[in-house]
């Protein structure tokens, strides 16, 4: 139905899974508190999304429609299980600090969800783009919102533990919030996040139709 | 309020001539004994605090509204308000900056982003405390000092370490408590103790509520059910009662912040609930909980249960009858 560059473009901006269509909270919380977490958990996402749908995408005549969702499960744990056993062996500090949300991916509602809205639907050249391109929007959310939290939480931006990289310090640790650090600080910070975004669609829209009033502006 | 014209209420109505600015500085007015009790004990590091905490609040609010092109409302004193709570929650020695960026989120976060006043489930200075407390524990928490002409020492019973523990810290750590109580009322209620910088001096924020319920801003439900509340609870479990009501932020939150008009239940009934929740609340963290005070978490909880709390305490239509089940 789309062309694979538009599936890919859709995931980046309009699409967004985190700004846009608000899936996948619980990773971005955990995993947006230090930019190298952040990259980390949406390459690792990145990967597992275009695996499971180009093979859901190649099995979606072959999956009966009743047991699909357990189908999925079965598909996505298994690239799951290549990324947690790759990580564990090449970026063990990062496997560390993310912990039980590596595993966790596959209840990740982003993929499930692209799998149930989009691979199942539409061809392996489709979805592997679609794939790529939630992934890359998910990979962009997080780096954004760590790169703000990470900074006011600690001091250091740009800190990963698996390169020997101390960060480079912004100001002295004793001005630090550690609430930022808290799940708490990361609602507020993905809260006032989608707002911005809110705000700059809303305002292109604006540009688009001039004339229209604009409600805008919250 | 700026569209009063809007009515709501069956007729008769009275028309008063009180409007929100003169409301506020009626607030401001009754918070000033507590201010300079504050500014007396702890000292020129007070009124740096309270003007970094109204600055950072008026700042934040113009700086907010006009970045979102909404009419500019700090002429209504009540971010001045939330200013002076703020500087008065915190530690008397606590940095200019933490009170400052404590307003900007006040006003930024809690007030203004839910829709400014009116608006706000939670009461502003209360979240600022707690994000500050939250955000910076260690700076916050070294910024209690016992005021020079009382002997913290004293109170502490010669272990040193402690003095700038507040009298409710040195009673969860047991370093008082086992003997009578009644030799620290007076300088409770005087506010000769280490204590955030304007919940000290029960004397001095009694004034302050006397005025505002000489001006009849404030009715006695919320702040008594609250403060018997705590009374009778720590009672039952063997504390000092009279103690607890006298030290930590009881007063100043049971009279100016648990009575906040947009933040707390509507109707008589409703206000009586949400002051023995409050109570409930405050003795139950104070004797069982992990922090030696607790009245700003309790008015902040029971905040966030105000709208279910209206639901329940709403008066009875005239002839409605109970649905029958």
């Amino acid at each position: 139905m789309s062309s694979p560059l538009q599936a890919f473009t859709n995931g980046i901006y309009k699409e967004n899974p985190t700004f846009r269509l608000l899936l996948g909270m619980c990773p971005t919380i955990a995993a947006s508190m230090a930019v190298s977490n952040g990259i980390g958990m949406g390459l690792a996402a990145t990967f597992v999304l275009m695996g499971s749908n180009l093979i859901i995408s190649l099995l979606r005549s072959v999956i009966p429609s009743e047991i699909r969702i357990p189908c999925y499960i079965v598909v996505i744990a298994t690239f799951v299980t290549i990324v947690d056993l790759v990580m564990n062996a090449f970026l063990p500090q990062l496997h560390a600090v993310l912990g039980v949300f590596v595993p966790l991916i596959v209840v990740n509602c982003i993929i499930l969800a692209r799998a149930e809205a989009f691979a199942s639907k539409n061809g392996p050249g489709a979805s592997i783009m679609d794939g790529l391109g939630m992934g890359i929007g998910f990979t962009l959310a997080l780096i954004v919102l760590s790169a703000i939290r990470e900074p006011l939480a600690t001091g250091v931006v740009l800190a990963a533990a698996d390169f020997g990289f101390d960060g480079i310090r912004l100001f002295p640790q004793r001005y630090a919030m550690a609430i930022v650090n808290q799940p708490v600080g990361g609602f507020i910070t993905l809260g006032l996040a989608i707002g911005a975004v809110n705000l700059i669609t809303a305002k292109k829209k604006n540009k688009g139709s001039r004339g229209a009033q604009g409600g805008a502006g919250k | 309020m700026a569209d009063s014209k809007l009515i709501v209420t069956p007729a008769p109505h009275i028309r008063g001539n009180i409007d929100t600015p003169s409301l506020m500085r009626d607030v401001v007015i009754a918070l000033l004994p507590a201010c300079l009790a504050g500014v007396y004990f702890f000292g020129g590091k007070a009124l740096i605090s309270l003007v970094a905490g109204v600055a950072g609040c008026v700042g934040a609010e113009f700086v907010f509204e006009r970045m979102s092109k909404k009419p500019v409302t700090i002429g209504d004193w009540s971010a001045v308000v939330t200013g002076l709570l703020i500087a008065m929650v915190l530690p008397p020695h606590v940095p200019a900056w933490i009170v400052v960026l404590s307003g900007v989120f006040a006003i930024g976060i809690v007030k203004l982003l839910f829709g400014g006043l009116g608006y706000n489930v939670f009461n502003p200075a209360l979240a600022g405390r707690a994000f500050a407390t939250a955000a910076w524990s260690a700076l916050a928490a070294t910024g209690y000092i016992w005021p020079a002409s009382a002997q913290g020492a004293a109170w502490a019973r010669g272990i040193d370490a402690v003095t700038s523990a507040t009298p409710l810290t040195l009673l969860k750590m047991g370093e008082i408590g086992g003997t009578s109580m009644s030799r620290f009322y007076m300088p409770l209620f005087l506010g000769n103790v280490a204590g955030s910088l304007g919940e000290t001096s029960a004397l001095a924020l009694l004034i302050g509520a006397v005025y505002l319920l000489w001006r009849t801003h404030i009715s006695l439900r919320i702040p008594m059910s609250y403060i018997i509340t705590v009374a009778v609870v720590t009672a039952l479990y063997g504390q000092d009662p009279l103690f607890h009501v006298l030290s930590g932020g009881l007063i100043l939150g049971a009279f100016f912040m648990a009575t906040d008009y947009v933040t707390s239940p509507i109707n008589a009934k409703g206000q009586v609930i949400f002051g023995i929740g409050c109570g409930v609340l405050t003795a139950l963290i104070r004797l069982f909980g992990g922090y030696p005070e607790g009245v700003a978490y309790s008015i902040l909880i029971m905040n966030a249960a105000v709208p279910m709390i209206d639901r329940f305490a709403r008066p009875k239509r005239f002839g409605e009858v109970k649905a029958r089940a």
